[in-house]
């Protein structure tokens, strides 16, 4: 980073850009919304499967603006969560991670177009797993994946069709989504995107 | 968590993370492809120096699930009934890879042993040593009364624990590693236990251990219990006078008809009766009372799956080989 | 005496300079043809190697009245030679040698190819201890008599490992060995209260789901034979003495004027049954280890006399009797090189006990159970030099592997103990220099030297 001073700082200061507040985030969200709805040619056989932690809410938001959109629409009854933690590839390479609950809207998702909801795309290795998890609970017409943050770095051939932002960034840096629904600490609610480097 | 040694020492939160984690796991068992990946490439034995059918093709079956390599190692009909020592049966082990140990042995502490020695780098995973524990036993227990516990309380189980359940266990505590397991486990979780048994078939120094001790089934039953679970009684110890008849065993101690009525006369209509199997029917347990629709035995051995599932998945899937970093480092990264 | 002359040299004599007695005042030691020539302040050197002692406390060889050499029969688990460097190395100039070997040394044969063994070796007295019954089997009181006779001259006569449970052989053998001053000592452990037992029974045994060892089938057996001691009105030794409850009968039966001695083991007068929790099977011994409560009884019976002796148990075992599960292991400990120090440790710097203390447990009074005349004598002017020269102030690691012993199942291994044994004399020549074995004492042939009467001037 050449923006990073060379003044005398202690030797790990963490500095950190908002890339996307509040107001930013929603108006992604919305657009992403009609996109979808566009794409789809309406609600039809549409499942929103958020990916734990942060694809949840992101899922349930886009859920909400969906219906606000389309009144025909129950939004708990589009959004599921899609738990990859077992299907991933790096699972001997890390500590053990314990899975979170895998719940699908009742319709099941049989023939139904399954967006994949993650707050950032990054290797894509996420979106692997999560392909492998679906085809092992039932067979989707067509998946799509919709994403708030695409920052690069691909390693598998994976590309998102809805992004909220593109954001290009470095692989020393951190891209962290802070969300009401996960990251509220202190009952502050925070919903933004910071990208974090490491001097 | 590197192994599964015993509940005695097992935290609290490593006890919520399993039973949490075997929720999941249980939740696989009724998808249509009853797999997961996550143990792919990693081999589990299971190594038995003592029979138990059950106990063994319920670990295989969760390590199949999981897509884990499993090898059964029996010892009877072996090289250790021939005299091969557990030391040499354990670096044969670790020479043919073997990621995980699952052992049951007739020898208290022979779990320990594997784990404490530099023999085998394996995980180790306790299916029941001698009279000392049966960890995934009391877990698998645990995870049977949670899920009565939380239905009754209208929440969900995930997360939750077994605060405020009275359980009672009875029979042959002297001789149970499942009694031992389960007053562990049990009052990590918040249950009150009381141990009911003739005093011949209680410990010595039973009066250390967090639970009430009583010698009157009746008497227990008519102060209230949420869980009832009946422990088996080899009808051999009469031959060295634990008690002098069965027939006076199951009087005072078998949970017969009599008591199976008395539950709901004394308006316990949300008691579960447990039993960890083989039941000796008409002996710790009446027919009716096993088969009544109060009793859990056979959703106890389905949660077992889930329970070994979970154990297996949470001391194998991540990086056994260099000590844990911090969670935190790697809340996220690879998206 | 000149036959006692080593031929080591002209250089047979020896003067330690300056050694606290008995932990008290600093004096001279000359050591000369197996005796004590002199003692004294600023004794006159002459042709003696002097040994600078400054610090180092002198005291009389100690007498192990319970050892396991393990040989004939299990030299795959220590031989005479081996366990008698051991001896040496921890202080030792005499140690009694338990029956229970293969064949057991039940025959006057067995007894003498031990003290054989032990002569050749000449590292410390070794006297055999004889078996009570035939094959340690229980049923037939053994040739006592003949073992008492033999060039052995046995004394002590134990089933060690074993207990004479049988009420009327244990009556018979008490009354037997009065004919030549002998005396049963007993293991003692009722054997139908501890079918099976793998450990102390209690809150421990509780947990871990070990057989209990109930303190009763020692105490009960203990009662027992005290009583029919006194009724018969002959001696007995009380092996390894575990419990309080066990201290309590011995203590009764002494103020009843009963002719018993008792004995502890180092380490049952340190370790407790907590540390069976590892389930390691260095911690398996019999009787096994106990409560923290019995070790402080223990501790305070030894002090003030209850229990007369420090005995070793030393009981080495090839280590794939210790390389397996619990209940499959082996019971036993060796114990000769780390006595002096874990005396030391629970029993001296606790202030419980005097280094004079410490010698009449270790040395005076076992070598008065086992009638030997020339061990645990005074350092006095005169007496045979069974002198052991000691390091107080030392520390060291325990590291089995560097034992003389061919055991290594210390339960101490990886303690720092204090205490170091610098030098040990037996019959005035030193086996142990500068904490290293240096040579053994060359016995006269058989015949020129009887024990009991071999040094007495």
């Amino acid at each position: 980073m050449t923006s990073v001073p060379e003044a005398p700082v202690p030797a790990k200061v963490q500095l950190s850009r908002v890339v996307l507040n509040q107001a930013d985030i929603d108006r992604a969200l919305t657009r992403i919304a009609h996109e979808i709805l566009e794409s789809n040619k309406g609600s039809q056989d549409l499942v929103l499967l958020g990916i734990p932690r942060r694809g949840y809410p992101l899922a349930v938001r886009l859920a909400a603006k969906i219906a606000a959109a389309d009144p025909d629409v129950d939004p708990a009854a589009i959004v599921g969560q899609l738990d990859v933690t077992m299907f991933r590839d790096d699972l001997s390479h890390q500590p053990t991670r314990p899975p979170y609950p895998t719940q699908l809207p009742c319709t099941g998702i049989d023939n139904k177009v399954v967006v994949l909801i993650d707050d950032v795309l990054y290797s894509g290795r996420t979106i692997r797993a999560a392909l492998d998890a679906i085809i092992d609970l039932g067979r989707p017409r067509i998946v799509r994946l919709a994403v708030l943050i695409d920052r690069g770095h691909r390693e598998l051939p994976i590309r998102a069709d809805h992004v909220g932002k593109n954001l290009p960034t470095s692989s020393a840096e951190k891209v962290r989504v802070r969300l009401e629904e996960t990251d509220s600490a202190d009952g502050e609610a925070v919903n933004e995107v910071v990208i974090e480097a490491t001097a | 968590m590197k192994h599964l040694l015993s509940t005695e020492d097992l935290s609290y939160a490593n006890a919520i993370r399993i039973l949490d984690t075997a929720e999941e796991m249980a939740a696989v068992g009724e998808r249509e492809v009853k797999k997961l990946p996550a143990l792919r490439g990693r081999t589990v034995v299971n190594l038995f120096f003592e029979d138990s059918t059950r106990t063994r093709i319920s670990f295989e079956a969760a390590a199949k699930r999981l897509s884990a390599d499993v090898i059964n190692f029996a010892a009877k009909g072996s090289s250790v009934s021939k005299g091969e020592s557990l030391k040499d049966t354990a670096q044969t082990l670790a020479a043919m890879g073997a990621d995980a140990v699952v052992i049951r042995h007739w020898a208290s502490g022979a779990p320990h042993r594997l784990a404490a020695t530099d023999w085998i780098d394996a995980a180790v995973i306790n299916a029941g040593d001698g009279t000392h524990e049966h960890p995934t036993q009391a877990l698998l227990d645990a995870f049977t009364m949670r899920r009565h516990w939380s239905t009754l309380a209208g929440s969900p189980s995930a997360g939750a624990d077994l605060k405020g359940m009275r359980v009672a266990i009875a029979g042959d505590v002297l001789h149970s590693r499942v009694a031992r397991s389960n007053v562990w486990l049990l009052r990590t979780l918040g249950a009150e236990v009381t141990l009911v048994a003739p005093p011949t078939l209680l410990p010595i120094g039973v009066e250390e251990w967090p639970c009430t001790v009583s010698y009157d089934l009746d008497e227990t039953l008519a102060r209230g219990v949420d869980a009832m679970m009946m422990l088996r009684v080899q009808g051999e110890r009469m031959n060295a006078s634990f008690f002098p008849t069965t027939r006076e065993y199951s009087r005072r101690w078998g949970f017969d008809d009599n008591r199976l009525r008395a539950l709901d006369s004394l308006g316990l209509k949300d008691t579960i009766i447990m039993h960890p199997g083989p039941m000796n029917r008409g002996l710790e347990i009446s027919s009716a009372a096993a088969d009544s629709p109060r009793s859990t035995v056979l959703a106890q051995v389905r949660n077992g799956v889930s329970i070994r599932m979970a154990a297996l998945y949470l001391l194998l899937s991540g990086d056994t080989r260099e000590p844990a970093t911090s969670t935190a480092a790697y809340s996220k990264e690879s998206h | 005496m000149a036959s006692q002359q080593q031929d080591t040299g002209s250089t047979g004599a020896y003067l330690i300079r300056g050694a606290s007695i008995l932990g008290g005042p600093a004096e001279d030691l000359l050591i000369r043809d197996g005796v004590i020539a002199a003692r004294g302040q600023d004794l006159d050197t002459g042709d003696a190697t002097v040994i600078e002692a400054a610090g180092l406390v002198a005291l009389p060889g100690m007498v192990d009245i319970h050892t396991h050499l393990r040989e004939p029969g299990r030299e795959d688990a220590e031989t005479v030679e081996t366990g008698t460097r051991a001896a040496a190395l921890g202080g030792y100039t005499a140690v009694h040698a338990m029956a229970n070997s293969t064949p057991v040394a039940d025959t006057a044969g067995v007894v003498e190819q031990v003290l054989t063994l032990g002569r050749t070796a000449g590292w410390v007295d070794v006297r055999p201890v004889g078996a009570v019954t035939v094959g340690l089997a229980g049923e037939q009181l053994a040739e006592l008599g003949a073992m008492a006779d033999s060039r052995a001259r046995v004394r002590v006569f134990s089933d060690d490992g074993i207990c004479v449970s049988d009420p009327v052989l244990m009556r018979r053998a008490l009354e037997y060995v009065k004919a030549f001053d002998g005396v049963v000592a007993q293991h003692a452990q009722e054997p139908r209260l501890t079918a099976g037992a793998q450990m102390n029974e209690g809150v421990v045994s509780a947990v871990l789901g070990l057989t209990g060892w109930p303190a009763v089938a020692e105490e009960s057996i203990i009662a027992r034979d005290v009583l029919l001691a006194q009724h018969v009105g002959s001696r007995l030794h009380v092996c390894h003495v575990s419990t309080a409850g066990s201290v309590e009968i011995v203590r009764w039966a002494k103020s009843r004027g009963i002719n018993v001695t008792a004995e502890v083991t180092p380490h049952h007068l340190w370790l407790t049954d907590e540390l069976v929790r590892s389930y390691d099977p260095v911690y398996k011994v019999n009787p096994p280890l106990r409560t923290d409560e019995d070790v402080q009884a223990l501790r305070a019976a030894l002090a003030d006399g209850t229990i007369d002796v420090v005995g070793t148990d030393h009981a080495p075992h090839p280590s794939e009797h210790k390389e397996c599960e619990w209940a499959q292991a082996a019971m036993g400990m060796t114990g000769l090189e780390t006595a002096l120090s874990v005396v030391q440790h629970t029993m001296i710097e606790t202030g419980l006990m005097t280094w004079a203390d410490f010698a009449r447990v270790t040395s005076t009074t076992p070598a008065a159970i086992g009638r030997l005349e020339d061990q645990g004598r005074p350092l006095e002017t005169g007496e045979p030099a069974n002198v052991i020269l000691v390091d107080p102030a030392a520390r060291w690691t325990v590291d089995p592997s560097k034992m003389a012993t061919m055991g290594r199942n210390s339960p101490f291994a990886g303690r720092e103990l204090p205490g170091k044994v610098v030098a040990t004399f037996f019959k005035g020549h030193p086996t142990v220099l500068n904490g290293e074995l240096n040579t053994p004492y060359r016995w006269l042939p058989d015949s020129a030297e009887v024990p009991n009467t071999a040094v007495r001037p």
